[in-house]
């Protein structure tokens, strides 16, 4: 029998109290109980995983640790005592540091100002910034954290962004890390350097929180594990008597099939080719440079690389949204996209272009407009739910009530706000707008980002069989695993060109790293 | 985590605004006491002006009907999310084409000169409007700064038309000549009077049902056509307007016209209703208190009739209560009514938090569980 008895029980041999000890946390929005007597014990020197769905809670978690929000009841203790925690600077006082998603780091400022920012101390910058350097060579010597001081934050690649976060919570003497969801925009080759210096930093005492849904990291870098889910901690493991598909399955509270079952693809003939395709920013960049594909009926072409390689801007490209100078797209034997022709979304639509949006709050959904407005965007012009003045309401109601039950959305309320969706059913309402209208070509953006578990199941399945009924299918993703999984053949962005292409079944993960990092084209390591 | 908190209907478009409103009298009635009057007393001269006699009630809904179309316009440009706050200017210009209508079509029956007059108020109106939408569309020039500009612009323009072009000869005063009859709208007391019915003069007008029919049109165009979709499509994510192939710069030249012509045809109200000429300064900060209109009726059609409703009073009561207690002076009445502007307007969210508290603490009952697909699962 298993023991999830680990649950806020001090050590029994009187060794260091736990670092950081919550117990019994409840925490409630309005009706939804995001926390639920959320019971957690992270020993001292220890990396400690924290898996969970979207809106499992993990987030919430680590926001009243962090002191972002009050539990509502339940205690917080460091080092063995109760504290109370009442803003993320109290937090700081107590040694804990948080790395956030999403950098929170002033761009055009320097490592150096970035590191003393809020913590300047004195009137004059001079002074506390002469401090600053002397302490970061110290840290970057004791943990390997080699940046340049005086680069400014946007010249640096993000795994070096990462860096000086991380630097800017141990100058503010952290000793507990919290990471969250810190691998997102990193190549597998950046990814193994953090685990590197998280071990390095695990090894000198300090203590390690992990927020990931890769449970492939978890395995490889944590030494215990909790899992959420539905605002509860589910079980503790440590890590070495567990396995990834346990945790998949205590995450989502059922068997899930981690590998995507698919037969080989049987591609017809081509219906997309790029050609010679370059596009040149306001300031002269160039975002795609000489880009060349085509793309088969019947085949998923995946399009891999670490984010912002030139992947969005082929997207919009090849959806109609940002128009060319040079090279043209030809779509089922004519132009969609050539210089001078202008090209347009919802005509692309019409013609059998779907494109799901790699950010949906961005740019694939209204957050504001309801579910059922939302399936008409960039379709609302179509005829069958258009009279001559007006819109037939009750006919986009009854479609997107049809989607909802064929895309299993959840809850089925047409006129409920994209925003009171979970993410995951969000991007199923985007999925199903584009699907549903038949496409002959569809273009997909990190159709799993931010979704749960059971609905990345639901989503390749359906993208599986968009390609076995002769549809072309392109899927840019960051997730490698994604790309490895799904793609039956797959080319390598990085600035704006296509670095090779390799078929999904020769294709290794150190292979498309190396690629993705430039590192044929590029001397330059970036990590 | 972003999940809304929905409340009741009738708490979101009844009780909030009530609340705010009583928050507003509660410190008006504090000023009213700190100048040492009585603010009970108060109340009752501003209620009893706006609502207490036929002719205090034709003048609330006159003054209402301004308020309608300039609240309407600055409603209709903020669905695209841009800030008109040209609808002075705009109402001015859009007067010179009634005007020109009026004056130049005099000898026309009624029925051809209103739809010719409604015609000119609109294109005036928003062809005054669609210069900054260009800027903005196509330039990026803030439609902030340039709808501000252009109310100075268009006073300009006016003044110089009315003192060299327009003017009636041989008078010193800015403004022309009055319209033939032909071209006065009729008053509701006027139709009352011809239908057998006795009402006390007054100068609401058609106008009113103008403007209530631009309500429903307006509804209609926001929320029932394609246009509607595109124009709340930009003003709410232009990137996501992008990817569903609207043009933003379409719905901001469209919705500007459409701003614009609404706030033109205040001069059905101002010069065909009452003034029966073109004179100078004539739109009277209509068009700002629109902006005050669009914000306490949540640019929607509905509340934005009930705010006209609201502040006409205020306007139309107000007078009396200078009338009636000599030391609420014009300052005291302005302060009250920017009081309650503040309140229902600005201050929108300040008890919106603690009401929410209150209605999710007494439905804590259906607290909902995860939305996680496997519990629904279970369930189904």
């Amino acid at each position: 029998m298993r023991h999830d008895g680990k649950h806020a029980a001090s050590p029994a041999g009187g060794g260091p109290p736990p670092a950081v000890e919550l117990v019994g946390l409840n925490k409630s929005f309005g009706p939804v109980r995001a926390n639920q007597d959320v019971c957690i014990t992270v020993q001292p020197g220890t990396v400690h995983g924290i898996v969970g769905e979207n809106g499992a809670g993990k987030s919430t978690m680590m926001a009243m640790l962090y002191g972002f929000y009050k539990a509502d009841s339940g205690s917080i203790r460091i080092n063995g005592e109760t504290v109370s925690i009442g803003s993320p600077s109290d937090a700081i006082e107590l040694g804990i540091g948080m790395v956030h998603q999403h950098f929170m780091l002033v761009e055009p400022f320097t490592v150096l100002e970035n590191v003393i920012l809020g913590v300047e101390g004195g009137g004059l910058i001079g002074t506390s910034l002469r401090r600053a350097r002397k302490e970061l060579k110290r840290l970057a010597d004791e943990y390997g954290l080699d940046v340049d001081p005086d680069a400014r934050i946007r010249d640096l690649p993000v795994g070096l962004q990462q860096r000086v976060e991380i630097l800017k919570a141990l100058y503010r003497g952290a000793q507990t890390l919290i990471l969250d969801e810190p691998t997102g925009v990193l190549t597998p080759q950046e990814a193994d350097h953090l685990f590197r210096i998280l071990d390095t930093l695990r090894a000198q005492g300090k203590t390690v929180i992990l927020i990931t849904h890769k449970l492939r990291e978890i395995m490889a870098i944590t030494d215990n594990v909790s899992v959420m889910r539905c605002g509860t901690m589910v079980a503790h493991r440590a890590t070495a008597e567990t396995s990834q598909e346990e945790l998949a399955e205590l995450m989502v509270g059922r068997t899930v099939l981690l590998r995507v079952d698919k037969q080989p693809a049987s591609p017809g003939e081509c219906v997309v080719s790029v050609n010679d395709v370059t596009l040149v920013d306001d300031t002269g960049r160039k975002r795609l440079d000489n880009v060349n594909f085509s793309i088969c009926k019947g085949e998923i072409l995946g399009i891999a690389g670490v984010s912002g390689n030139g992947q969005s801007e082929l997207l919009e490209v090849l959806s109609g949204i940002t128009p060319v100078k040079d090279g043209r797209i030809t779509f089922k034997g004519h132009d969609i996209v050539a210089p001078g022709l202008r090209a347009n979304p919802q005509e692309l639509r019409r013609q059998g272009v779907g494109h799901v949006a790699e950010d949906r709050h961005r740019m694939g959904m209204i957050m504001d407009f309801s579910a059922a407005e939302n399936t008409i965007l960039g379709y609302h012009c179509d005829p069958e739910i258009n009279g001559p003045l007006l819109m037939d309401l009750d006919r986009v109601d009854k479609r997107c009530a049809g989607y909802m039950e064929r895309f299993d959305v959840r809850p089925p309320l047409p006129h409920l706000a994209a925003s009171g969706f979970s993410g995951g059913n969000q991007q199923k309402i985007v999925l199903a707008r584009e699907m549903e209208h038949d496409p002959d070509l569809l273009l997909v953006g990190q159709p799993t980002r931010g979704v749960d578990i059971g609905a990345i199941e639901f989503i390749h399945k359906r993208l599986i069989a968009m390609r076995d009924a002769g549809k072309a299918v392109l899927l840019v993703s960051v997730e490698l695993d994604e790309i490895l999984s799904l793609a039956d053949r797959i080319l390598v962005m990085f600035d704006g060109r296509i670095v090779g292409e390799v078929s999904a079944e020769e294709a290794t993960e150190q292979q498309l790293g190396l690629m993705m990092a430039g590192i044929d084209a590029e001397p330059e390591v970036r990590a | 985590m972003s999940r809304q908190n929905k409340l009741p209907v009738w708490v979101n478009a009844g009780l909030i605004p009530l609340i705010n409103l009583l928050a507003a009298f509660v410190v008006s009635a504090l000023v009213i006491l700190a100048v040492g009057e009585n603010p009970f007393e108060a109340a009752r001269h501003i209620i009893y002006g706006a609502f207490g006699f036929e002719e205090g009630i034709g003048y609330t809904l006159y003054y209402a009907t301004n308020f309608i179309f300039t609240g309407l316009a600055v409603a209709m440009a903020f669905h695209c999310f841009l800030f008109n706050i040209g609808g002075e200017g705009q109402a001015y210009i859009g007067g010179l084409g009634i005007g020109l209508v009026c004056l130049y079509m005099g000898d026309m029956p009624f029925w051809v000169i209103l739809p010719c007059a409604i015609v000119g108020g609109a294109v005036f109106g928003g062809l005054w409007a669609a210069i900054p939408a260009y800027l903005q569309a196509k330039r990026g020039s803030h439609i902030v700064i340039t709808t501000i500009m252009f109310n100075f612009i268009a006073s300009s323009i006016m003044t110089f038309l009315l003192v060299e072009w327009l003017k009636k000869p041989g008078s010193q005063l800015p403004e022309t000549r009055h319209f033939a009859d032909a071209a006065y709208m009729p008053k509701l007391h006027e139709i009352a009077h011809a239908m057998g019915i006795e009402l006390a003069h007054s100068p609401v007008n058609i106008s009113l049902v103008i403007a209530l029919l631009c309500c429903v049109a307006v509804w209609i165009f926001i929320w029932r056509t394609r246009w509607g979709f595109e124009i709340r499509a930009s003003g709410k994510n232009a990137e996501a307007a992008m990817y569903g192939g609207i043009s933003p710069a379409r719905s901001i030249m469209i919705s500007m016209l459409i701003s614009g012509a609404l706030a033109g045809l205040v001069g059905l109200n101002e010069l065909m209703g009452v003034q029966h000429r073109l004179v100078v300064n004539f739109t009277n900060g209509y068009g700002f208190v629109g902006i005050a209109i669009a914000l306490m009726g949540r640019n929607h059609p509905l509340g934005i009739v009930l705010a006209s409703l609201l502040m006409g009073a205020l306007f139309q009561g107000g007078a009396e209560l200078a009338f009636e207690m000599p030391t609420m002076t014009r300052d005291m009445v302005w302060t009250i009514q920017g009081l309650v502007i503040l309140f229902t307007g600005a201050l929108e969210h300040m008890f919106r938090p603690r009401i929410e508290a209150f209605f999710q603490k007494s439905d804590k009952s259906d607290s909902a569980s995860c939305q996680g697909p496997e519990e629904q699962g279970d369930e189904a």
